[in-house]
């Protein structure tokens, strides 16, 4: 009767193979294979790979890489502090914070996204006011600037709720315990919260990261045509040059990346905390 | 004193920095300058006329619905089922169906829409509504599933069997037994994928065609023109829907509390 | 459950039903049409447009590859018709179902890329220049050198297209913009990547509001668009620098994919007729070939404004895209490595 059960599954199971698994393998595929010029007929070959090893693509994966970085480590940076506030209020209020980081990300991305272009134009709102305080104006818009900062913008929320829910779990004894036997504060940051709450930053850093190295709407909106990121790369082989071959081969590259980080998080987290996928469910950690 | 008053501050500050954006977008659609320029030159309802004359706005929000909807009913019903079905299959089966079921969730979304893309094209799909809701329902339903699962590990797993004992069919035991149970977790996976589903715009973009789009690509190629303010009137009453519903939502709760 | 079911069901036959019109698909450039002029359409024929908007050739280009979509009638410029022909992928018109070809002025048919006229009918036409903000530019620009100039530093929007933004350099250095020599394309690409520092940005059809609000001193654009920065932000001014420019017709064509020809010409036709080519020329401001719609501008100013419409015989270096055929991909590669140098 178990086996009748287990039936439900196997519609599924073919589904993801088709939807899912399939697709993996036709991008894997296409990377490895050019086009001769006829239809149907295909030639093996390295070449898509070996053309992403320019120094100029090289760069690129770099300096997604670096963008992404750094708006991980703003995002954390911000968000510790943010969630560690919340979770010392009133647990009614607690709720309603959560509600007011949750509630933006309800409003299109991209119209939030669009939103800073008003504030940060050379003649946009934040120069104006910066002016009537006798400064500026600031070239902002289309920099690294702006582009970290559509990113912050955009992530910052998947960064402050994994780390509130492992807070919200430390036992408050603990600190008592630790300050009891005379642990300075910083002490009892460093030897204790840290520690404890690591599950959730390697959470929140994952949820922020992933999207930032992959993006390809934030720099095309606030960074313009030349703020190319790996994103951008893959973006303008299919919808522009149309190379599909080597589009294919940077996404193996990117994919391959992600999963490698993924890997490295999941290493870095020791492999037995659980604390910060029960709330999400969303990764698989 | 310092200690009360500086982390509240902090905090104020976080909410200005997510909201000012939005205060931003909610204010420029009422200027009367046709130029989203960050000028105020007067008070002026005229992008929203304009925006409701618009047959690609209309036509995008019918369509960012109906895909919202269907795809999200489609994949609350599979994915539970394949739940509760993946929740008996043996640990290595179960193995691999989790880890295939990951693979959109921690994908680039650009890689997932090129690949779903490849797919359509090479078994010769026409693009449009088809494969957008295809598209939809493929990355939705992982989210149900991963929602439902721990649901059933927290279920006394004897209780689907007790039932069938008692001469209740598969089908009977899941719809009377099991589902009640994880019903929670069935909502929480829809509100996820409906979300998504409202929200998505690269997977959407690659694999759309025929004049079928959604809200997101209208917004996109809006703002990649950035020559009118009808975004901005478009973004207002997308915030006033999500507030209405949000404080809706709580007056029904705070009266359940006051009932209960 | 039932409810649901009802629900999932109206939901369905909405989303089926609705609609029975016969449908046209429309591909054409971002702010290119008064889309008013759409519904005009709709009524007369009892028809459904679907219109859809590209901002670059390439894109289109791709999009048509693809064939996600079976578009009726197109808007591509010249080299990209050019290419098209060639490809087998345009439909040859029937002109007898275009009697309003006719009012198209001489010059603008029978021209370069579609010799014999088989294929396509002009819509605008328009040059390729630099508009620039009179209160930062002390005296004038009249060279594309201003784009390299020190002074300007991060007063440069240039142009996210590859044809149009290594035009300026080929142009700059005296070399033909339908160039074939690697050397020259790779010296383009120096130079640009020289210019990199004083560009603020390279973007699309965001230049013009950017323009309109000051956002920067000088700017690569369109004719047609400098005619509406300068209508709304009058210190704009444009010119069509000394070493030559593009010039550029945007024809229709109809897609051999295209699942409703017979319709697709009608459209031609329509868009044709006076009063709805003036509707499109006042909405967005380039210049047309059409010689009915010129003559209801005359003296209202627009056709003496080189922005609008450039006496072609003072500026003979302008030159018109060609197909570059296999060579597009030194172009592709030049350009990637343009845009990720640039930084």
């Amino acid at each position: 009767m178990n086996e009748n059960i287990k039936r439900f599954s196997y519609p599924y199971i073919v589904w993801i193979s088709i939807v899912i698994v399939i697709p993996v393998l036709l991008i894997f595929l296409y990377s490895f294979i050019q086009s001769t010029g006829e239809p149907v007929v295909f030639r093996f070959t390295l070449q898509n790979y070996r053309d992403f090893l320019d120094p100029i693509f090289l760069n690129v994966l770099w300096h997604s890489f670096i963008i992404a970085a750094i708006s991980t480590a703003i995002c954390l940076l911000l968000g510790y502090p943010v969630a560690w506030v919340v979770s010392r209020l009133k647990p009614h209020r607690q709720s309603s914070a959560l509600m007011l980081f949750i509630l933006p990300m309800w409003i299109n991305m991209l119209l939030r996204t669009y939103a800073w272009i008003t504030i940060l134009s050379r003649q946009g709102i934040l120069n104006k006011i910066l002016a009537r305080l006798g400064m500026g104006p600031f070239h902002m818009m289309y920099t690294d600037f702006s582009v970290s900062l559509g990113m912050v913008y955009n992530f910052l929320p998947f960064m402050i709720l994994p780390i509130y829910t492992s807070i919200l779990k430390v036992d408050g004894h603990l600190i008592d315990a630790a300050r009891d036997l005379g642990a300075s504060g910083s002490h009892v940051f460093r030897k204790v919260m840290l520690p404890l709450t690591m599950p959730g930053i390697i959470t929140g850093v994952t949820m922020v990261f992933l999207p930032a190295m992959s993006t390809f709407v934030i720099p095309q909106l606030l960074g313009g045509g030349q703020y190319i990121m790996i994103g951008n790369l893959i973006e303008r082989q299919f919808l522009l040059t149309g190379d599909w071959h080597f589009g294919s081969a940077i996404s193996v590259v990117l994919m391959a990346f992600i999963l490698l980080s993924v890997w490295a998080m999941k290493r870095f987290d020791g492999g037995g905390s659980q604390a910060g996928t029960a709330g999400k469910g969303a990764l698989p950690w | 004193m310092v200690k009360k008053w500086l982390p509240n501050a902090y905090l104020c500050l976080i909410f200005f920095f997510l909201y000012a954006p939005i205060v931003v977008l909610v204010l420029f659609s009422f200027n009367a300058s046709s130029r989203a320029t960050g000028t105020w030159t007067g008070f002026s309802l005229e992008w929203y006329v304009e925006l409701f004359e618009d047959r690609q706005i209309r036509g995008a929000l019918g369509y960012t619905l109906i895909i919202a909807i269907l795809s999200t009913a489609i994949s609350m019903v599979v994915g539970t089922l394949s739940a509760i079905g993946v929740y008996k299959l043996r640990k290595k089966a179960r193995g691999y169906v989790l880890n295939v079921n990951y693979l959109p969730i921690i994908s680039p979304e650009i890689v997932t829409a090129i690949g779903l893309m490849i797919l359509f094209q090479s078994i010769r799909l026409n693009f449009g509504f088809t494969t957008m809701l295809l598209a939809h329902i493929m990355f939705s339903i992982p989210y149900v599933i991963l929602q439902v699962l721990p649901r059933l590990y927290a279920m006394d797993p004897n209780m689907a069997e007790a039932a069938m004992d008692l001469g209740a069919t598969p089908w009977q035991a899941i719809r009377m037994v099991v589902v009640p149970e994880i019903r929670p977790g069935i909502f929480s996976g829809a509100l996820m994928a409906f979300t998504m589903s409202l929200d998505d715009f690269v997977i959407s973009l690659f694999n759309t065609g025929n004049g079928v789009t959604n809200l997101s690509i209208e917004v996109y190629s809006m703002a990649r023109r950035g020559i009118r303010p009808t975004v901005n009137a478009l973004a207002t009453l997308m915030v006033a829907i999500v507030f209405i519903t949000v404080l809706i939502a709580n007056q029904i709760q705070l009266r359940k509390k006051v009932r209960g | 459950m039932k409810k649901w079911l009802i629900l999932l069901a109206a939901v369905f036959l909405v989303s089926c039903g609705g609609d029975q019109r016969p449908r046209l698909f429309v591909y054409n450039v971002g702010e290119y049409m008064d889309t008013s002029v759409l519904e005009e359409f709709e009524e007369e024929y009892g028809v459904r447009v679907i219109y859809e908007t590209f901002d670059s050739n390439e894109t289109a280009y791709q999009k048509l590859k693809a064939g996600t979509t079976a578009y009726d009638v197109v808007f591509p410029s010249d080299y990209m018709i050019e290419k098209m022909i060639k490809e087998d992928m345009l439909e040859k018109l029937d002109f007898s179902l275009i009697p309003n070809f006719e009012n198209l002025l001489p010059e603008f048919t029978y021209l370069e890329y579609d010799p014999k006229n088989l294929y396509s009918v002009p819509y605008f036409w328009g040059t390729v220049g630099i508009v620039y903000d009179t209160r930062l530019v002390n005296g004038s620009v009249d060279s594309w050198s201003a784009l390299w100039d020190e002074r300007y530093e991060k007063e440069i929007f240039m142009y996210d297209s590859q044809r149009d933004s290594l035009m300026v350099a080929l142009k700059l250095l005296g070399y033909s913009l339908n160039t074939h020599k690697t050397e020259e394309l790779e010296a383009a690409k120096s130079l640009l990547i020289k210019q990199s520092p004083f560009v603020i940005a390279y973007i699309t059809d965001v230049v013009i509001s950017n323009m309109i609000a000051g956002n920067a001193g000088l700017a690569v654009v369109y004719s047609g668009d400098a005619a509406y920065i300068m209508d709304e932000n009058e210190s704009m001014e444009y010119v069509i620098p000394k070493e030559g420019s593009n010039l550029w017709v945007d024809a229709m064509v109809i897609p051999k994919m295209s699942n409703n020809k017979e319709l697709a010409h009608a459209f031609i036709d329509f868009i044709l007729r006076p009063e709805i080519g003036l509707a499109n020329t006042e909405y967005v401001m380039y210049s047309t070939p059409n010689a009915l719609v010129l003559e209801e501008l005359e003296g209202e100013g627009w056709t003496e404004n080189d922005a609008f419409n450039p006496d072609l015989s003072k500026f003979p270096n302008l030159e018109m895209f060609k197909d570059p055929g296999e060579f597009v991909a030194e172009y592709d590669r030049i350009w990637i490595e343009i845009l990720a140098g640039a930084k």
